[in-house]
């Protein structure tokens, strides 16, 4: 699962106000190299929650992103490697999701996120 | 790439091994596949450079074909792992990045307007009355750019009102008409059920 993903997700537990961001456990992180495509970047960058992914990639163990960004900084090659490689690149492939109200874990395996609810909390 | 191509390599995909008939899980075809995400690449620019999602997307199909056509990013959805795990597995035999989620589409929430387009093929709602419908709110919501999406002809009037009326679509048009295979997997099939007529829609959400 990318990153990219991690940023569209959250906890939909009944009661739950606000599920996003999920925590992330990590048991196993792969990279996959992938082709940057820099006007795909700028689209999501105005999308995405940029603390989210920050947060996300420092669990997952790569620490190179700005804790804090605007869009100027798309005009520099570094800053899209650099955004490319933690949305794009870096997959969970063994560990959890955390609703970040309840603690409740989501498990990732062979990095598909398990999102189902028990039947008490739909 | 050209559609006989698109459509040979889907023709190879691993199928349901074991389908679940609540779950109406039959396979998209290699012909449908191919058209649809054809159409919805070369007629509207709807999936090359996109954020695509394949609600339902069982083994895959549709989600690959995204991918193959230059899809960015493609998240597949379904709640049933067995079939997440084939789709897994022909993402990988056919070198593409399919990024999959295990989920009740009714409980899904993707955040923010991430998602450019949504392709799916939805159970046809006779065994759970009402999924497709469901399954067609739930996209209309996720999607910023466009629906496509396969129902029974004979529902044509029903899904149009409530794609404009329910579901906040600002147009809701039949590409086109197709036949689709309902393999004999299920003892409850009527013969005439075999062969289906069903619609290619395009839905666009209102905003786009
Ligand atoms: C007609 S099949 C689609 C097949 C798929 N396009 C393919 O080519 O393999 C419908 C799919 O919807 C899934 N499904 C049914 N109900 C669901 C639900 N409530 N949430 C998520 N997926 C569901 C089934 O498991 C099945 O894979």
């Amino acid at each position: 699962m990318r990153l990219l993903t991690h940023n569209m997700l959250s906890s939909n537990i009944k009661g739950v106000i606000n599920g996003f961001p999920l925590g992330i456990v990590v048991e196993k992180v792969i990279e996959k190299p992938v082709e940057m495509n820099p006007d795909f970047l700028k689209n999501m960058f105005a999308k995405i929650e940029w603390k989210a992914l920050v947060d996300a990639s420092r669990s997952m163990g790569y620490t190179e992103l700005p804790e804090q960004a605007d869009s100027s900084m798309l005009d520099s090659v570094d800053f899209l490697q650099r955004f490319h490689h933690a949305l794009l690149e870096l997959h969970l492939e063994e560990g959890a999701l955390v609703c970040p109200e309840t603690g409740r874990k989501f498990p990732v395996n062979k990095g598909i996120p398990n999102m189902l609810l028990h039947e008490d909390e739909v | 790439m050209k559609l006989k191509q698109l459509e040979g390599l889907l023709g190879n995909l691993q199928q349901f091994s074991n389908p679940k008939v609540e779950l109406e899980q039959y396979p998209t075809g290699p012909h449908i596949a191919s058209r649809m995400l054809y159409t919805a690449e070369n007629s509207f620019g709807d999936v090359g450079d996109r954020v695509v999602a394949d609600f339902g997307c069982g083994c895959g199909t549709l989600g690959i074909a995204a991918a193959l056509l230059g899809a960015e990013h493609v998240v597949g959805v379904d709640v049933d792992s067995q079939s997440l795990e084939i789709a897994s597995a022909n993402a990988e035999e056919l070198e593409v990045e399919l990024n999959l989620v295990q989920c009740d589409l009714g409980n899904l929430d993707f955040r923010g307007q991430i998602v450019d387009t949504v392709i799916m093929n939805p159970p046809f709602g006779t065994r759970k009355k009402g999924v497709d419908m469901e399954f067609l709110r739930v996209a209309l919501a996720v999607a910023s750019q466009a629906v496509y999406s396969l129902h029974k002809t004979s529902t044509r009037e029903h899904v149009k009102r409530a794609a404009l009326r329910d579901f906040n679509a600002s147009s809701a048009e039949v590409l086109c008409e197709l036949r689709y295979d309902v393999p004999h997997l299920y003892k409850f099939h009527k013969k005439k059920e075999v062969d289906i007529a069903v619609d290619l829609w395009r839905f666009v959400p209102r905003g786009a």
